[in-house]
């Protein structure tokens, strides 16, 4: 396994494009943070406002170059024609779709965490601007806050559990475009879904099975009854779906011809 | 044997390279790949499906004294739905003549949310869009042609005739210092509206010609007082509108109408709704008289109804549709790329820019027929609601074929952007997310609610999601107090300005295509 990591990793540290998408996941997910936290406001009347969940909105935009390094390094190696030889100097399949996602998941929580971290330093900077002062009942951010500090640490594991079910999507669909595609679905699209049927039963439990919209409670710190799962619940779906496209990913890639 | 170049050149063209040849070889490749094909037709499908599936899963049904009909709107002279309540005080006027009234007073009450549960929480007040002012009327009707000059509680005085037309007079609000003179004429089909502080100096508010204005018609005083509009959380995220009732009296003397005048003073609840029994009225209004100076409390709005389901909503799985559009115009360009393929395109219409037209043209033209397929979700759609009870805001034709239109030219400009994207990047994962999150991700921030109003605002204005304002199909009415966010589909741009944003977008990206096709290495 060591082999595979360190091959994994190489590749990683080697590959153009990481830096670029290393940094574009804290740019996107800081200056999105920034920019809702710079148009909303707070009035002395009062707002209905998650302030925690405000300043980690980013993640919203952050998740997508998530998704797009975790489909990058797979499907770089099916086009080029490179997964021949990554299969030939290392048979045994599992063990490198294992490598691949720990060394992604490792990647994914360092660029998330300085991402959440920067997000949040946005935020508390940007806020009182608007109103979000402890005078108001909305005090800006702060770390040292349990729930907070739930909210950014769910909110890093989030984006490793997503790209763990971009590895498996990609893995498994081969195409970097149509990997693309289905993962934006998963991501963007699908949360729409249960707001599109009228009856509150199949709302409730569709908006439970979709992994953005379960994964994202956990940045719920208020009117937590509201929510149809709690925030701990709703990154086990995520979970569940990061390991089902990690499993299907698996079965196909150790049973499958090398290429299309 | 004959001589190859014959097969790669148009003779018509002198030899070179004929744009519709190259457009010819463009559809070849496209219909003969099997996975784009099906990519388009899976775009259609979702459309279709998802919006038919909300479509049949929506019921609603309208009690009437107990029993259990379809709801029903009421229209107004053009067409559109429209609420007519309100109090009026009224004679029959035949032919040209004028009425004139000074109105006192405005006062009313509000009811606010409760804070005990059942217990009735009413205030002493009047909400912005109160009115109270003189009307000329086809009958009394609901959804009947009208004019009307009218004094607000916050919005001054206003000439507003058949619903949905308004022109604001001068502000401010009455009160028993300061009375308003209000006057309205009728000349022919043209009517007056006039207004003053003193019942001598008099200034135009605004004319006016109804629709349908017969000979004789119903003048008089009216009062009415739109419902007061709570917004808080919903579940899942959404927000829930919560319309309270309220109600507005005000007092009018001088009371004078010149012209052919018949009968005494009638009144009308006009438009009143009827409790669970079918006889007594659901908060009803009423009048005093006494000296010449009448009393009048009414209920409602005169005005444009924005209360009911949209002829898009079936849109809603337009989003779906679109990533899978994305898809298959950025593999249209970046599966050349990857097979190394552009080079021998290129070598076969060695006038790069007109290759990438080409494709262009091809997936535009593509993307817009499944556009447009999808979008006779919304014709189909709204049929489907109708048949289920529900009450759908009527649009006209042309409105209609502007939204079904509008969709399938949002279908080609996003399909050309993603192409654009494609060629640009190359990389077909980077293009599909990147065009997913320019047109895509802000709609779906917008609809799902999941960042606040006012930033969803400037997505829905800056970025290529401007584009699906085209699908709007009621105006937002400023005479109407309303909850116009974007989830409730209330886009800050206009249809076309929202459309023009989108393909300025796929326009630019398309000439940093075609510079870098022509410029770069193949």
């Amino acid at each position: 396994m060591r082999r595979e990591l360190r091959a994994e990793w190489t590749k990683a540290r080697t590959a153009p494009g990481t830096a670029w998408l290393l940094s574009a996941v804290v740019v996107l997910t800081a200056a999105a943070s920034a920019a809702v936290a710079a148009t909303v406001s707070c009035t002395a009347g009062g707002c209905d406002q998650d302030v925690p969940r405000l300043g980690l909105a980013g993640i919203q935009a952050g998740q997508a170059a998530v998704a797009i390094m975790a489909v990058f390094a797979v499907t770089g190696e099916y086009g080029s024609g490179m997964i021949a030889t990554t299969f030939a100097a290392m048979p045994r399949r599992g063990r490198v779709l294992a490598a691949k996602a720990a060394v992604l998941t490792g990647l994914t929580l360092a660029a998330g965490t300085v991402a959440v971290l920067a997000s949040v330093l946005a935020a508390r900077l940007i806020l009182p601007g608007n109103g979000f002062t402890a005078a108001n009942g909305h005090p800006p951010p702060s770390l040292a806050d349990g729930p907070t500090l739930g909210a950014a640490a769910g909110t890093v594991l989030y984006l490793a559990l997503i790209a763990l079910l971009s590895l498996g999507a990609a893995t498994a669909l081969r195409d970097s475009a149509t990997a693309a595609g289905v993962v934006c679905g998963v991501l963007y699209v699908l949360p729409l879904i249960p707001h599109m049927l009228a009856d509150p039963g199949w709302r409730r439990l569709l908006w439970q099975a979709t992994p953005a919209n379960a994964g994202l409670a956990i940045q719920t710190t208020t009117h937590l009854d509201d929510l149809p799962l709690g925030p701990w619940e709703g990154l086990g779906v995520t979970a569940a779906w990061a390991a089902a496209a990690l499993l299907g990913a698996w079965l196909l890639v150790r049973t499958r011809d090398v290429r299309a | 044997m004959t001589d190859p170049s014959t097969v790669m050149t148009d003779p018509t063209t002198g030899g070179r390279d004929g744009f519709p040849h190259l457009v010819r070889a463009e559809w070849t490749k496209f219909r003969t790949v099997r996975g784009w094909v099906a990519g388009m037709t899976l775009a259609v499908v979702l459309v279709v499906a998802l919006g038919l599936l909300s479509a049949a899963g929506s019921h609603a049904s309208c009690g009437m004294g107990g029993v259990e009909t379809a709801c029903t709107l009421t229209t107004g002279p053009g067409g559109e739905a429209v609420s007519d309540r309100f109090f009026f005080v009224h004679r029959r006027l035949d032919g040209d003549g004028s009425i004139t009234v000074r109105v006192d007073s405005m006062t009313g009450q509000i009811r606010l949310p409760d804070t005990v549960p059942g217990v009735r929480r009413v205030v002493a007040g009047v909400v912005p869009w109160a009115k109270a002012g003189i009307m000329v009327k086809d009958g009394v009707r609901e959804g009947a042609s009208y004019a009307a000059v009218m004094v607000t509680a916050r919005h001054g005085v206003r000439m507003q005739h058949d619903f949905t037309e308004d022109v604001a007079g001068r502000s401010g609000g009455v009160s028993p210092g300061s009375p308003r003179w209000l006057r309205l004429t009728r000349s022919g089909g043209t009517l007056t509206g006039y207004e003053s502080v003193d019942g001598r100096r008099w200034t135009v508010v605004g004319t006016a010609r109804p629709a349908h204005l017969p000979a004789a018609v119903e003048a008089g005083m009216f009062v009415a007082s739109p419902g007061d509009l709570t917004v808080s959380r919903g579940d899942l995220g959404g927000a829930s509108v919560q319309v309270r009732f309220t109600e507005a009296t005000a007092v009018f003397d001088q009371v004078r109408v010149e012209g052919r005048a018949g009968g005494t003073w009638s009144h009308d609840d006009v438009g009143v709704a009827y409790e669970a029994d079918g006889r007594t009225p659901h908060h009803p209004g009423r009048f005093t008289e006494s000296g010449g100076a009448f009393a009048i409390t009414g209920v409602g709005d005169v005005a444009p109804s924005v209360d009911g389901m949209r002829i898009e909503s079936t849109l809603s799985g337009l989003v779906a549709g679109l990533v899978a559009v994305i898809v298959v115009a950025v593999l249209f360009v970046s599966a050349e790329h990857r097979r190394g393929l552009f080079r021998t395109t290129l070598l076969a219409a060695p006038r790069r820019g007109r290759a990438f037209a080409a494709k262009a043209v091809v997936v535009g033209a593509v993307a817009f027929a499944a556009g447009l397929a999808a979008a006779l979700t919304v014709p189909l759609g709204a049929r489907v609601l109708r048949a289920n009870g529900n009450a759908v805001l009527p649009v006209s034709t042309f409105t209609e074929l502007r939204v079904v239109a509008g969709v399938a030219a949002l279908t080609a400009a996003v399909a050309v952007l993603a192409l654009a994207c494609g060629a640009l990047v190359r990389r077909g994962a980077a293009a599909v997310a990147a065009v997913a999150g320019l047109v895509v991700v802000p709609h779906i921030l917008a609809t799902a609610s999941v960042l606040p109003p006012e930033v969803v605002r400037w997505l829905l204005r800056l970025t290529p999601a401007a584009g699906f304002a085209v699908q709007q199909s009621v105006p937002e009415y400023a005479q109407v107090l309303g909850y116009y966010s974007p989830q409730g589909g209330y886009y800050p741009l206009p249809p076309l300005a929202g459309l023009a944003v989108l393909c300025g977008y796929a326009a630019l990206a398309a000439v940093l295509a075609a510079v870098r096709i022509r410029k770069g290495d193949a």
